[in-house]
């Protein structure tokens, strides 16, 4: 891939196809934990942290161990494994080396273990068969895509708070479904910024 | 059918990854062990696990690492009450100050009969739901409970039940004051009271009397006679409704007597006292 296609990619991935608002993977943090705007950008940087990192681990064992072996078909149960030892590693080493990274992190890192979009980016990665820039590429814009969309929902979230004109029964999490939907309405007009 | 490629290849795989993964990780905590306060492991300890979270952190852990790190009050744990306190003082070398043990206490009587609803609520079988709906709340006391046991569901000690009459009961043996109740009830009509407390207003509405009347046969109606009759002047008359304050009470139960509504409750050391006398 040329620095142009890489580009594109990048853009692509935060905008065009957005983690949350047009894949619709990582859907339980989005209503989950962005009701405040600090949270949620906790959780967006642990999210970018951690996609990172996970993105390069599966695509080293799927075309390195799955491949050679012809055991393709292997690869969620190999993607699960390895994710979810990654991020315990990832969470002692912290605890130890940068203890400021891991409290600013905190409670977040080991909640995205299971978190579909992690799986998700690692799977998209080897479905197009992107090389390992690529897929760096792809998997830092996809987890900024991420950090963008919860940062923005929790802004208005916390906007709506304020607001006492809501109906009773729409506030909190419906008033926040309703918000998410026109949102992902908002992100489809980026379709067709990019061929 | 080539039985190492179907089977023995991918289980290999899978147990080597598995386990290399494992010793990884157990190499991991054992480099990047993080020395913690051996406290927090004796204070966790001697907490009761029930991870209510009635102290205000997260589960036992929380309060465990919030009484060592954050210096939290020691005598914050209402399950274990005031042997875990002294416990947990022991440890951390401080006072453990007095605690007195709460339980949860209903703040209306308005059973089906006194107070009588005045919609047929069909909707999710939750207070928290209901006191949401368009229109107003299925009782037609605004303040009252809504019956519709959202307390007894939130309880983990099992202390609470619905009645017959529409009202949830407390089960003050098996009560330990956590406060779930109080904090899940949308109408606020649940509070904490000292275990030693024995005359209580049971109700919870704010209206005038005609007001109260209208909706329910057993509220305070603000009329200020428990006020006038109590002999420690300990009653005090918030927005029209009697709020004792249970410091100060000596339990004579002469508001109860003179209450017209009835809605003061009065428990076994009153019985006594009048027994006595």
């Amino acid at each position: 891939m040329s620095i142009t296609e890489l580009f594109l990619l990048f853009v692509s991935s935060i905008f065009v196809h957005n983690i949350l608002l047009s894949r619709f993977l990582g859907c339980c943090p989005f209503m989950g934990v962005s009701s405040k705007l600090k949270t949620a950008q906790g959780m967006g940087a642990a999210v970018v942290f951690v996609i990172v990192l996970a993105s390069l681990m599966t695509w080293l064992t799927y075309n390195y161990l799955l491949v050679p072996l012809h055991l393709e078909y292997l690869y969620t149960l190999s993607f699960i494994l390895v994710i979810a030892a990654l991020v315990q590693f990832v969470e002692l080493a912290l605890k130890k080396l940068n203890p400021v990274l891991y409290k600013s992190l905190g409670i977040f890192l080991p909640l995205i273990t299971t978190n579909c979009a992690v799986l998700g980016v690692a799977v998209l990665n080897m479905n197009e068969g992107y090389g390992l820039a690529a897929s760096l590429v792809n998997a830092l814009g996809s987890s900024l895509g991420f950090l963008l969309a919860i940062s923005l929902m929790a802004g208005i979230r916390e906007r709506i708070e304020e607001n006492d004109g809501i109906p009773d029964s729409l506030q909190g999490l419906p008033m926040a479904l309703i918000t998410a939907g026109l949102m992902s309405i908002a992100f489809m007009g980026f379709t067709g910024i990019i061929k | 059918m080539d039985i190492m490629h179907v089977f023995v290849t991918p289980l290999a795989l899978m147990g080597i990854m598995g386990g290399i993964f494992g010793a990884l990780l157990a190499v991991a905590s054992i480099v990047f062990r993080v020395h913690q306060d051996e406290r927090i492991g004796l204070i966790r300890a001697a907490l009761p696990g029930a991870n209510c979270g009635g102290c205000g952190y997260p589960g036992c852990d929380g309060y465990a690492s919030g009484v060592v790190n954050d210096g939290a009050a020691v005598n914050k744990c209402s399950v274990g009450g005031a042997p875990v306190a002294e416990k947990i003082a022991s440890i951390m070398g401080v006072d453990a100050g007095s605690t007195v043990p709460m339980r949860a206490f209903l703040k209306c009587k308005g059973t089906c009969e006194a107070s009588p609803r005045k919609l047929n609520y069909d909707g999710v079988h939750d207070c928290r739901s209901a006191a949401v709906i368009p229109g107003g709340l299925p009782n037609s006391c605004p303040f009252g409970c809504i019956g519709l046991g959202t307390c007894v569901s939130v309880c983990q000690f099992g202390a609470l039940s619905m009645g017959d009459d529409g009202l949830p009961k407390v089960d003050v043996s098996k009560c330990v004051g956590c406060g779930a109740c109080v904090e899940n009830c949308p109408k606020g009509v649940f509070t904490l009271v000292p275990v030693t407390a024995d005359v209580i207003v049971a109700c919870n509405s704010h209206w005038k009397g005609p007001m109260v009347k209208s909706v329910c046969s057993a509220g305070c109606i603000g009329c200020t006679l428990c006020a006038k009759k109590c002999p420690k002047q300990t009653i005090d008359m918030v927005n029209d409704l009697a709020v004792i304050n249970q410091e100060n009470c000596i339990k004579c139960g002469l508001c109860a007597k003179v209450c017209p509504a009835k809605v003061i409750n009065t428990g076994e050391k009153v019985a006594a006292i009048e027994k006595s006398a």
